[in-house]
């Protein structure tokens, strides 16, 4: 009887607390509405990828077909080469990519002239505002053959012109090399902003005891932002399957296509040029799993290393 | 003059000078490597094509022009997606402050019931989505193909700049403040436009910033979306033009001279920068003015949050 009453209290204490907060409803109804119509409607279309889908039977009409097309894609032998050039990008970004913001930073912030320090921070977040477009567009410009400024350059040094966008082995090291140029003010934007919180009672400390300026980077600067570092490295690796599209389709052609055809593209090659949608949303699903396994694996390796993760 | 002595008579070992220097030397180092692209397309847009093709446009433009501009100005298609990305970025950025705002303040209410539930569908969403096909599908269905909501609509809200907000709602627009209004008898919806709108306005202008590039730079939606080339934003544009070398109705007139038509060609390499730099250049001008507010806390709270 008391349990009773004590619960159905519970329940109006509940009810009037939805009632008085009913506007902060109201708030996120618009974002909810868009999420379940932009985001999870289309994880209902996902079940294409274990049918035969059919224009005119539609989604619920079209006959199952289990995992006829993950056998499809795995079993072939050049569908395997997509997933490890897909790897090779994704781990070439990360191995480059992800600690050189952090030294960047790490030095940056050793930089006592505040004017230059702030000039330098300035200028090299601006390569980010930069669209993938006109970044694909200048590097097919800076590397033509004949009129390219990296060719003029390498034939000052008496080397012999390359024809860097058309060679399969150049592709991920362009994308690389363009991509830290494109990224890595900004990237370090958050280390930078997680520095200038390390506590200054520890640095003095540190002089106290004689320690060189390289030595409070390694042993005061680097253990605070850590915890940064590491869930910076969790979200990276969650997307490293999912490596950028837009910039390798914008670089493809039929030259580099031996290594500049990752899984993204030959998704919506296969989805939209050739109207296969079953095999593409297949492949798609295949990727997307592959990344949410990578993505928990590290969580769990960070967390059990630093006790510092996403969840 | 005192505080220069004090400074100078601050012990500093060689290693640390040495230091100084080394850590000057890269930061300059790092400036160059990513001024001087940005320059030279600069430089090589204002210089005559046979010297930038020739190679010999390195620091300063060579034979000064404003050629490739003129025609850049005369060209159609340029302005016709000018014209639409301003539209697909004003509306699409409304319309992305107008969902991730409000949400975010309510997901940053202690006192909201059923938050991290709903933050939870958000976050689930970085990590696994529908794919490219299942999307398409929903869009093809809803019949937005060719409209302005195929641009918008599928960039609603970025999760990063929920989470960028909420976090800053929940630590930086103190609670006693809400608190006290709440006492009075304010209402949430006038709480959140008058006293937390005006609190919140270095992270808005940033979150605005992320949202408005994003959609001033994106061309897979328009791919995927829009097939009437009246519609086309500025970077569909820009990759037939810079990509695909689809510039032939920019080359009018008689081409029956080959002298005349080799000077056009040779003028495309001049005109390809300028293209680049007109493009480009409204960003480049926007973010400098909110730079101030990007490392103010709010993102190194949003990755700690």
């Amino acid at each position: 009887m008391q349990r009773n009453s004590t619960f159905s209290n519970k329940c109006a204490r509940y009810m009037r607390s939805i009632l008085k907060n009913y506007e902060l409803y109201l708030f996120v109804l618009p974002a909810l509405a868009y999420l379940f119509i932009y985001c999870y409607l289309p994880m209902y279309g996902v079940q294409i990828a274990f049918k035969d889908y059919r224009v005119g039977k539609g989604i619920l009409g079209s006959e199952w077909v289990g995992l006829k097309h993950f056998h499809k894609f795995l079993g072939n032998a050049t569908n395997r080469d997509l997933i490890w050039n897909t790897l090779q990008l994704s781990v070439e970004t990360l191995i480059v990519g992800f600690p050189l913001p952090i030294i960047f930073a790490l030095i940056l912030n050793e930089v006592q002239q505040k004017r230059f320090r702030k000039v330098v921070q300035t200028v090299s977040y601006a390569p980010h505002f930069i669209s993938t477009v006109v970044l694909v567009s200048m590097l097919t410009l800076f590397l033509d053959k004949n009129t390219g400024i990296i060719n003029t350059m390498l034939r000052f040094f008496g080397a012999g012109p390359f024809d860097f966008m058309t060679r399969s082995d150049w592709f991920p090291h362009i994308y690389v090399i363009s991509d830290i140029w494109q990224n890595l003010g900004w990237n370090s934007i958050i280390y930078i902003s997680a520095l200038a919180s390390v506590d200054v009672a520890l640095h003095e400390a540190a002089r106290i005891d004689g320690a060189s300026r390289l030595q409070r980077i390694i042993y005061v600067d680097f253990p605070c932002i850590f915890p940064t570092v590491a869930i910076m490295l969790i979200l990276q690796t969650g997307n490293l399957m999912t490596v950028g599209f837009e910039k390798a389709y914008l670089m493809q052609n039929p030259l580099n296509l031996g290594s500049s055809e990752i899984i993204s593209t030959y998704v919506y090659k296969m989805g939209l040029l050739y109207n296969q949608y079953s095999y593409s949303t297949a492949i798609n699903l295949f990727n997307s799993v592959v990344n949410c396994i990578l993505l928990v694996t590290v969580n769990g390796i960070v967390r059990r290393l630093s006790d510092s993760g996403l969840w | 003059m005192i505080a220069m002595k004090k400074k100078s008579s601050k012990p500093k070992g060689l290693d640390d000078r040495i230091f100084d220097i080394v850590a000057l030397f890269i930061c300059a180092l790092v400036l160059l490597l990513v001024l001087y692209p940005l320059w030279y397309v600069i430089i090589c847009s204002f210089s005559d094509p046979n010297a930038v093709t020739g190679g010999q446009v390195v620091f300063w433009p060579v034979g000064f022009t404003m050629e490739g501009y003129a025609t850049i100005m005369d060209y159609e298609p340029i302005w016709i997606g000018y014209r639409n990305t301003i539209y697909y970025t004003v509306v699409g950025t409304g319309f992305n402050l107008f969902l991730t705002l409000p949400c975010a303040y309510a997901l940053a209410r202690h006192d909201f019931k059923g938050r991290n539930f709903i933050m939870m569908l958000f976050t689930f969403t970085m990590f696994f989505s529908g794919g490219t096909i299942p999307t398409y599908m929903v869009m093809k269905d809803l019949g937005v193909m060719n409209t302005v909501w195929a641009m918008i609509l599928p960039y609603g809200v970025n999760v990063m700049n929920l989470i960028i907000a909420r976090t800053f709602f929940q630590n930086s627009v103190p609670y006693e403040i809400q608190e006290a209004a709440m006492i009075d008898g304010c209402s949430n919806t006038k709480m959140f436009l008058q006293i937390v709108m005006p609190l919140a306005m270095p992270m808005i202008a940033v979150i605005m910033l992320y949202y408005m590039v994003a959609h001033w730079n994106v061309y897979f939606r328009a791919l995927l979306y829009m097939s009437d080339p009246n519609k086309y934003p500025l970077q569909l544009y820009l990759r037939n033009i810079l990509l695909f070398d689809q510039m032939l109705d920019l080359m009018e007139g008689d081409a029956e001279a080959i002298e005349a038509m080799t000077r056009r060609l040779q003028l495309r390499a001049s005109i390809k920068y300028g293209i680049v730099v007109v493009s480009s250049l409204p960003v480049l001008i926007i973010y400098p003015l909110l730079q101030k507010y990007f490392a103010k806390g709010i993102m190194v709270g949003a990755v700690k949050g």
